[in-house]
């Protein structure tokens, strides 16, 4: 959802941060830029892209947040993303006019390497020595006039947690833009340059494409460059060329795919000589103690299951009162606004059935996102998320996902919206993208109001509480069986990107910072309520529409007629006194025959008659035309179906799972039509596909809206498609069955 | 007899001989640090037998055995 923000207007700096990961450059940038921060993609990817925006002595700056990264290897989105921005080759982005570069001071060297690696840009540097703390407990001294001269650009101590030399550098940055410092790069030996002379040449000889020297040592040293489509030339041409490149390099002595690496470290480790002291031998430090615990193969599994469980019992019942409020803030404003629009029913019934009631149901889940992001928040910031994913990599590893699966799946059981934007913390993008496919098939809480009615009415009353309680318990497992085969076939068939190598750095434990964990749930909380302002809006709009219209003149007339002669018959009574029976606002009649007006609307409704007309779809799953008409209606929300299946069998909408008309109803409901006329209509079998169908089906149009928010539409699509078909193939064979064995 | 990483014993240390970078996750190892010569300790091996954890220039680092075996340590 980008991504006209390049629109910098003139007399802006622009400013890009750039770092490894763990070096609190997000500390960094929140303290750079407050809460002027806007969160976006990069065009035509997922990866997130985040600017902010402050002022330096009256001069207004652009920050643009780059994923962080170790190396500019541009296999991985993130690093591609770093490259082309930096290189100026993302539209509507020209390149930074300053580099921020965040450096860890407890690990400079390593740090170094990615700045060095930059350096060839010729881009004015600011280098910000983060975790000056950290490095001084560790009894590392670094002489920054000393290493600022060796570098050649500015080097500013920070500690971002605590705000300190956040001034230095923002007056850095400023002084930087007009002085222009830049990073002394490394001198390549001749074998390197007479390569990338090849590979240019070669380059030239095929396409009009301009590659700056960063590119061209991209080309050169990374095995699979994304680079090379900027090329412009056949990939069978360009490995030519690259092979012809390196294979001088092999010439020279050199292994074409370490000889950056090996080059870059020798010249910065020896810049840093004498700059960096370590006081001591490296001692053992608490870190390593705590990891002792938290990555033992037992006592580690003991307490990641003890966090887990805590953290989820807070999303799922510390969320319920505040969900509470929510829902009775939504009845309270519903009771406000709907009197003051008596007059004009059908806007009264789109306000208050449709946006208040449509919108209502997707905030609700705001408390669960807030919980889950603190959760999630704490997990980051501590550094324990890396142990929880080198904890359970091995369960997911096998169908293509790795460790940081699990958190978003584990979460998509209480709901699936909070899961899939939790799979932000997956770095690989092909596990974040099956995992967001797969989320939604999670058994979430709105599932749950289905299963209690229909194992309440007609499996409990047959074979008792314990089979009741088991078949609930395994229901909440059929949508995870499903996904283990399927994460098996996406990851083979569908998802074409590679998959990122599994590499992941356990940073040292760091104490959260408060700042960054309200930072992160305010920027979730945000920007699900700004979804539930513009699609949701939508969707909640159209379906109501659906099943509002038309309005027919003659239907309050002929349905009330019809009641009329049915009292008249069953209670013996005159027209007149069955007429006053239905006036009477206290008596049952006139309930019913409200509730009867309600469901012939909802019945021949835009919904109500395409849910007819495609019933014999259905037909082979066991549903009859109002087991149609209901799931249609869940389509936006699933929890709506036993409000639906209320009003389709004329008992108003208030019932609920528990409420023992809805489960007579079900229970005397019989086949209208063919073969099975007078025979009811919910036997097991059709019990069961119903619960199969809900379990599988995709009938949630705010996990669908941040599916497309998280990846795109077209695999927002693909859910809504892929779940659907299977939740109709899995619910007929289970009709089909069921009767062929009972 | 050269030994891998795969099959050193959990809390010893080694120092690196060669890493075969045909392997990407090895390619960004070296960026990271992990050249000829680190010294390199392997710290546990995760409780359902993959990945490990290992430690070099002060970091930590997890990475899964099948990588840990194109990791090729000197003779100790």
């Amino acid at each position: 959802m980008d991504s006209n923000d390049s629109s910098s207007s003139k007399g802006t700096l622009r400013l890009a941060l750039l770092g490894n990961p763990n070096t609190g450059k997000t500390s960094i940038f929140n303290d750079l830029t407050g809460l002027r921060q806007r969160v976006g993609n990069y065009p035509g990817i997922t990866v997130e892209k985040k600017m902010g925006f402050f002022e330096v002595e009256s001069t207004p700056i652009e920050l643009i947040d780059l994923p962080g990264t170790y190396s500019l290897a541009a296999s991985s989105l993130d690093e591609r993303v770093v490259v082309d921005m930096l290189a100026g080759k993302v539209p509507g982005n020209p390149p930074p006019e300053v580099i921020v570069f965040v450096a860890d001071a407890t690990n400079l060297l390593r740090n170094l390497f990615l700045a060095s690696q930059v350096a060839e840009l010729c881009i004015p540097m600011v280098i910000a020595l983060n975790l000056m703390d950290s490095a001084t407990k560790k009894g590392i001294t670094i002489n920054v006039a000393e290493l600022s001269k060796r570098l050649g650009v500015p080097v500013i101590p920070t500690v971002a947690t605590r705000d300190e030399g956040i001034d230095d550098l923002r007056s850095a940055v400023i002084s930087a833009s007009k002085s222009k410092p830049k990073f002394n790069p490394v001198d390549w030996p001749e074998a390197v340059n007479q390569a990338v002379e090849t590979l240019s040449s070669g380059i030239q000889a095929g396409s009009s494409a301009t590659l700056c020297p960063i590119e061209m040592r991209r080309l050169l040293f990374d095995a699979n460059s994304a680079v090379g489509e900027h090329t412009h030339l056949p990939e069978e041409r360009l490995k030519e060329i690259q092979a012809e490149a390196r294979a001088q390099l092999t010439h020279a002595g050199y292994n074409p795919l370490a000889a950056e690496a090996l080059i870059q470290y020798e010249y910065l480790g020896k810049l840093l000589e004498g700059v960096v002291h370590r006081i001591g031998e490296t001692k053992h430090d608490q870190s390593e103690s705590i990891d002792k615990l938290m990555i033992h193969r037992g006592w580690g599994l003991a307490i990641f299951i003890g966090m887990m469980f805590v953290g989820f019992q807070a999303v799922y019942s510390w969320a319920g009162p505040l969900m509470d409020v929510i829902d009775a803030a939504k009845v309270a404003v519903q009771g406000w606004i709907g009197p003051m629009l008596e007059s004009t029913p059908t806007l009264q019934s789109l306000v208050n059935d449709g946006i208040i009631e449509g919108v209502g149901a997707f905030v609700i889940f705001l408390p669960q996102i807030l919980i889950l992001f603190l959760f999630i928040a704490l997990l980051e910031d501590t550094g324990y998320m890396s142990r929880a994913a080198f904890l359970m990599d091995k369960l997911f590893h096998w169908c293509g996902l790795n460790g940081k699966s699990f958190v978003p799946m584990l979460s998509s059981y209480a709901c699936a919206v909070p899961g899939v934007m939790a799979t932000r913390t997956i770095e690989d993008p092909k596990a974040r993208l099956i995992t967001i496919l797969l989320a939604p098939l999670m058994s979430c809480s709105a599932r749950l109001p289905v299963y209690v009615l229909l194992i309440g009415a007609f499996v409990e009353p047959q074979y008792g509480s314990f089979i009741a309680g088991v078949t609930l318990f395994a229901m909440h497992f059929v949508g995870l069986a499903i996904a283990i085969p399927l994460s098996w076939l996406f990851t083979k068939f569908l998802v074409k990107t590679k998959a990122q190598p599994f590499l992941m750095e356990m940073p040292p434990y760091r104490v959260p910072r408060l700042k960054n964990v309200v930072h992160r749930m305010y920027e979730a909380g945000f920007e699900f309520v700004q979804r539930a302002g513009t699609v949701i809006l939508a969707f909640t709009i159209l379906i109501w529409a659906a099943l509002y219209f038309p309005r027919p003149e003659q239907l309050v007339t002929n349905t009330t007629d019809s009641y009329l002669a049915e009292i008249q018959t069953a209670q013996q009574i005159s027209e007149d006194d069955a007429l006053r029976l239905i006036e009477d606002p206290e008596s049952d009649e006139s309930a019913e025959l409200d509730n009867r007006i309600q469901g012939a609307y909802v019945n021949q409704s835009y919904l109500g008659r395409t849910g007819q007309a495609i019933q014999p779809v259905f037909e082979l799953a066991g549903f009859d035309w109002k087991i149609t008409v209901g799931v249609l209606a869940s389509f936006p929300a699933r929890e709506v179906i036993i409000s639906t299946m209320g009003v389709v069998f004329s008992l108003g909408g208030d019932v609920d799972e528990e409420s023992g008309s809805l489960r007579d109803a079900l229970r005397k409901e019989t086949w209208e039509t063919g073969t099975r006329k007078e025979a009811p209509v919910f036997t097991l079998p059709t019990v069961f596909a119903i619960m199969i169908f809900f379990a599988l089906c995709s009938q949630c149009s705010s996990t669908l809206a941040v599916i497309a928010k998280e990846s795109n539409w077209k695999w927002a699509g693909f859910v809504f498609f892929y779940m659907t078909s299977l939740a109709w193939v899995a619910a007929v064979l289970t009709y089909q069955i069921g009767v062929a064995l009972f | 007899m050269n030994v891998t990483l795969q099959e050193l014993q959990v809390g010893a240390t080694a120092k690196i001989k060669t890493i075969k970078t045909e392997n990407s996750t090895n390619q960004r190892l070296t960026t990271m640090g992990l050249l000829p010569g680190t010294s390199i300790r392997k710290i546990q091996i995760a409780p359902l037998g993959d990945p490990i954890a290992i430690e070099f220039n002060g970091q930590r680092v997890s990475l899964r055995q099948a990588e840990a075996a194109f990791i090729e340590l000197e003779p100790q």
